[in-house]
């Protein structure tokens, strides 16, 4: 056989080997996170945490979230979108994954803002103006306070709520659940307690139209 | 027919060029199956991890234009490559078995060098998997220049 011809087909099956090892584990690596979703379903939801949309929605969206995470801003507008072109349909529980240093004081801002009735309203405002304030992906969060100027919080006492423990101990136990759901990057979602597996914008949209679909 | 065959033959088998492709064929497999760890299994590769591969994969270009045409000289620069590599590989063993402590590990917090992320049937690990193949290519290697001197 000719060198070039041997060297070709070597070359050729050495990739589709990849391909297909890729493939399987691949559908390993998805089997194994929809059980372990399945097994640890009641830690998806927790009663403290906020949740926006219709109350007796069918499907709901878990949002593990770190607002210094670019992925997570890019993918909220995409979720907003979802709910509101499904109205009623769906709700939407966020969880906190500060795996970004500094993100937890962002945390605790939102939460802080949470009992001002303003969670939604800060939490855009964050991502508005993430670049600013996490750039490059080291988080300067004290920078926020001043980019807070247009939601009406009153800053005063938000500081003040940041420091409850409360706040602190919802945090340590979102993070100990994103641990246990093998939420190891953000944004991580669970629709209706299935993961989106392979991550992107178009499997999202695919997935909770399946389950809008099986629940209407 | 029988013209062509006997004018291939020579052009066919070269001597130690089969060397050099099994080199090369071992240098693809262990750069696949390094990006196969990181990129789809998501282990995160370490600073010495990264000194390996920075080795292995231009031995992936290296050897292949070694071998179109056949260049006895190919050996000049492929074996300085997998020689630093073997190196990186055998103090990462070290490093992994505990034989150097961890104090000296030039690692960051994002990836230990030390941390065991993946044993094959019990004792398979990656930088055993590096010493092997970066041993075989120098072996390989060392045949092809004896085989044509």
């Amino acid at each position: 056989m000719n060198k070039q011809i041997q060297v070709s087909i070597a070359g050729a099956l050495l990739i589709i080997l990849f391909a297909v090892a890729v493939v399987i584990y691949n559908e390993e690596k998805a089997d194994e996170l929809t059980d372990n979703a399945s097994q640890n379903a009641s830690l998806l939801v927790r009663d403290y945490s906020p949740t926006f949309g219709n109350e007796d929605a069918k499907v709901t969206i878990v949002e593990f979230f770190d607002p210094a995470c670019e992925t997570c801003k890019a993918f909220h507008p995409l979720v907003k979108h979802l709910m509101s072109s499904n109205p009623g349909k769906i709700k939407l529980v966020l969880r906190y994954a500060p795996f970004h240093q500094g993100s937890d004081y962002v945390v605790k801002l939102l939460e802080a803002a949470r009992m001002q009735n303003k969670f939604m309203e800060t939490l855009e405002a964050t991502y508005a103006s993430q670049a600013t304030w996490a750039p490059h992906h080291k988080p300067q969060p004290e920078r926020l306070w001043m980019l807070l100027g247009g939601v009406g919080l009153d800053l005063k006492k938000a500081k003040e709520d940041m420091e409850s423990s409360t706040v602190e101990q919802r945090i340590q136990q979102d993070l100990a659940d994103a641990q246990q759901l093998q939420v190891t990057r953000t944004p991580g979602f669970f629709v209706n307690g299935k993961p989106l597996v392979q991550f992107g914008s178009q499997q999202l949209q695919q997935l909770v139209d399946d389950e809008i679909r099986s629940s209407y | 027919m029988n013209d062509v065959a006997v004018k291939q033959t020579p052009e066919n088998t070269p001597s130690g060029w089969h060397l050099l492709f099994l080199a090369w064929i071992l240098a693809t497999v262990a750069t696949l199956g390094s990006l196969f760890f990181s990129e789809i299994m998501g282990l995160k590769p370490c600073v010495l991890c990264w000194y390996q591969r920075i080795f292995m994969y231009p031995l992936v270009v290296i050897l292949l234009l070694g071998m179109f045409p056949l260049d006895k000289g190919v050996i000049r620069y492929a074996l300085p490559l997998a020689a630093l590599g073997w190196l990186f590989a055998i103090y990462h063993y070290l490093l992994y078995s505990g034989y150097i402590p961890e104090g000296l590990q030039p690692c960051d917090k994002e990836a230990s060098c030390a941390e065991i992320n993946l044993e094959l049937f019990g004792f398979i690990t990656i930088p055993m998997l590096s010493i092997l193949a970066y041993t075989a290519i120098i072996a390989l290697l060392i045949l092809f220049r004896k085989s044509t001197k």
